[in-house]
């Protein structure tokens, strides 16, 4: 009974050889999908994106579940995570990945399961090195401490080169059976993935948008400027172009259809603006916006919308206005974008 | 099988969501469900076409099938083994 373990699994090469490395020594292997409201494929979907084929954008863990043949669960831990988010005890990662704080909650969530489901440990694919944030041996330890789990985690891609675990002590799975890979080259993991003809999801990275460079600039200028975030602006961080004008109304232009279709779900607890005869983006307007910038509000929709002079609707408190607009010249746009063509944050 | 002929036990309405929220409602939704229930699960991801089967082969249940409805998807699927 005691080699029964649950597997973080994101689908990922590494989290999937992991799985099949203890699956192959005879483990049963429940896997565990955690959801954190920031998933690619979720976004993608809603979005109506599709890939360059035309297939749907598959979730990968689950995917890999199916082919690894063992059962997974989705959790939903999305409500913890926005605290996590917005507070995280050991702090951002590059962007406003929180990797330390998810893997401790994660793995916390992932010993609850383990406790009332009757398994024994838990198998990450980690690996040492890999990852500056939260993969060194001590954060490995940290997080495994904090998660209430010294021990009980396995890491069958970097085992040898960790301390013994428990698991391993007691002959429940060898040690001499695990690896020693360590570091940022993949070369290794893709040899055996080919070995054992396991398929995996590209690029490496896994679901999560938080470790992008530009969502990450819209949340820490939201952060600096509104000194708040709501649920609906971690989802709003990855839609559209933000721009801020002089009042600090914010100003969420479409870029494609799909966007256009998903801020138009917002229409009802927003202003919002659009190229009168509909042959344009969709903007969404955050905040008290001034009568002074009506004005400049349709310039930007026109300059958005085919880079025309058009008629502009803008519907201010359920109130609809039309107005005669001129694109607005590059300069003066340029000097509202929260990110700007230097690469520097404003 | 024909699907209209199914009476499902349970009815569970996810439109509005998207993958893995799909996913992780029915395996909450089958957790409570008896052995040799049907769950029928609608939803507007079309995703989910590929998902759910796809969950219902790693976790040993049974998918009965699908129809396609103004825009919806209505699945079905049986549990046949403790989640």
């Amino acid at each position: 009974m005691n080699k029964r373990a649950v597997a973080l699994l994101s689908g990922g090469l590494d989290s999937s050889l992991a799985v099949h490395l203890l699956k192959d020594q005879g483990v049963e292997i429940k896997a565990l999908y955690f959801y954190t409201g920031f998933c690619i494929t979720e976004q993608k979907r809603r979005l109506g994106l599709k890939k360059e084929n035309g297939q749907q954008y598959v979730n990968p863990a689950i995917r890999a579940a199916a082919q690894l043949q063992i059962p997974i669960e989705v959790v939903d831990i999305s409500q913890e995570y926005f605290n996590v988010i917005l507070h995280p005890k050991y702090g951002y990662g590059k962007n406003v990945n929180p990797c330390v704080d998810c893997r401790i909650l994660m793995l916390k969530k992932a010993k609850d399961i383990m406790e009332r489901e009757g398994y024994s440990f838990v198998i990450t694919g980690e690996v040492l090195g890999q990852r500056p944030m939260s993969q060194t041996r001590e954060k490995l330890k940290l997080i495994e401490r904090e998660a209430g789990l010294e021990g009980y985690v396995v890491r069958p891609l970097s085992a040898k080169l960790l301390p013994m675990t428990v698991p391993e002590k007691l002959g429940w799975i060898d040690r001499e059976k695990l690896l020693s890979i360590k570091g940022r080259s993949r070369s290794r993991q893709m040899e055996l993935a080919k070995k054992y003809g396991l398929e995996y999801e590209q690029p490496a990275g896994g679901c999560c948008y938080l470790t992008d460079e530009n969502y990450a600039i819209k949340f820490k200028e939201s952060l600096a400027v509104d000194g708040l975030i709501t649920r609906e602006d971690l989802v709003l961080f990855s839609v559209g172009r933000h721009l801020r004008l002089p009042s600090k109304t914010k100003l969420i232009v479409a870029r494609n259809e799909g966007e256009a279709k998903f801020l138009m779900t917002l229409k009802h607890r927003y202003d919002y603006a659009y190229r009168k005869d509909g042959k344009g983006t969709f903007v969404l307007i955050k905040g008290d916006m001034p009568e002074e910038e009506y004005q400049l509000v349709a310039d930007i929709v026109s300059r958005y919308s085919k880079r025309e002079p058009c008629y502009v609707i803008l519907s201010i408190k359920g109130e609809q206005r039309e107005i005669w607009a001129q694109p607005i010249d590059n300069a003066s746009l340029d000097s509202f974008k929260i990110y700007t063509k230097k690469g520097a944050m404003r | 099988m024909n699907l209209e002929d199914i009476k499902p036990d349970v009815v569970h309405d996810v439109v509005g969501t998207f993958c893995p929220v799909p996913i992780a409602e029915t395996s909450k939704v089958m957790k409570s469900m008896k052995i040799g229930e049907v769950l029928e699960l609608i939803a507007d991801d079309p995703g989910v076409v590929e998902d759910i089967p796809a969950w219902c082969n790693a976790t040993g249940q049974e998918f009965l099938g699908m129809y396609q409805e103004d825009g919806e998807y209505h699945l079905f699927v049986k549990k046949v083994k403790e989640l």
